[in-house]
């Protein structure tokens, strides 16, 4: 492990708002999303399932 | 109309053209690709955020890399697969093609936002500027705004087949960005840096930083596959509704 502490690991030496931002930013868009494709698949299978009466 | 294939035919090429049988082998492949996306992500952040050494240049900024360069990678990846298949259905009217297209534009133009995003919170510590408009930056741009193009374009248009051949010209002519974001390093003098690694010329970077980029683009590339079947799946029981294969499925469940 490269790190010592769990301080220097959140601090990344200085960056940390700019390496935490990137990441999080990753983690929040890709959590996202597959939560509306499997969303939209769930509606879809429920029209398709109730003979597509809206 | 499509017919389902009588279950006795064999694999071929066209196999998974066919909505129904996609629509069942995505099925069972979406939980083992988000179980392989998964194990590639904690792997590949253990070694880039845990174990890589920091950057003698750039301190511990760099390791945005990790997140920035896989999500370029499939921005452009990802664009290139949707034009091909926009412009098979178009040309062969295979409606499924049509489908992976529009299932894969959400996920491409996600990843170009990202790109973006990470390449802004790198530009500000090491170029001490959050955007310029250089040409790698500004082709990326193009990139997502070409994604979103595509998916207004195909959304505003009723007709299925009208907005698959309309996506299908806007892709085609959009894909010449993707060679003008590649060499665009190369053709102007940007801020933003030419490749770390080739694979003529070896790479400049350390061999734990390299695996981390490496694990971290597979499992951008999982997610990619999982995200867009589970989306592909939703857009073919949107459009086949009325079929016989899908009244058969959903009525035995």
């Amino acid at each position: 492990m490269y790190w010592n502490t769990f301080n220097d690991f959140v601090h990344m030496g200085g960056y940390g708002l700019y390496v935490w931002g990137s990441t999080g930013m990753a983690l929040v868009l890709m959590l996202i999303e597959p939560i509306l494709a499997a969303r939209r698949h769930r509606r879809a299978l429920a029209q398709a399932t109730n003979g597509g009466n809206e | 109309m499509f017919k389902t294939p009588a279950r006795a035919r064999g694999l071929t090429w066209f196999t998974y053209a066919a909505p129904s049988r996609f629509y069942g082998m995505a099925g069972k492949a979406i939980p083992w690709l988000w179980a392989l996306c998964a194990v590639l992500t904690v792997v590949g952040l253990v070694i880039g955020f845990g174990i890589a050494p920091t950057d003698f240049q750039q301190g511990d900024s760099y390791r945005i890399i990790f997140i920035h360069v896989p999500a370029a990678w499939m921005s452009m990846v990802i664009y290139a697969v949707m034009a091909f298949f926009a412009v098979l259905g178009w040309a062969f009217h295979t409606r499924m093609s049509s489908m992976y297209a529009r299932a894969l534009a959400p996920t491409g133009a996600l990843f170009t936002l990202l790109a973006l995003w990470t390449g802004s919170l790198w530009g500000k510590p090491t170029w001490g500027t959050w955007w310029v408009w250089d040409a790698r930056i500004t082709t990326e741009f193009i990139l997502l705004l070409l994604y979103l193009g595509y998916l207004a374009l195909t959304e505003a248009i009723d007709d299925e087949r009208r907005a698959a051949n309309a996506g299908a010209l806007l892709a085609l002519v959009g894909a010449v960005n993707l060679p003008v974001i590649r060499y665009s390093v190369v053709w102007w003098n940007t801020l933003h840096q030419g490749s770390s690694i080739s694979v003529s010329g070896g790479n400049k970077m350390a061999a734990t930083m390299l695996v981390a980029m490496l694990i971290m683009t597979l499992a951008f590339w999982a997610y990619s596959f999982a995200v867009v079947f589970t989306r592909a799946r939703a857009i073919v029981l949107e459009n086949e509704r009325d079929t016989e294969w899908v009244r058969a499925m959903t009525s035995a469940s």
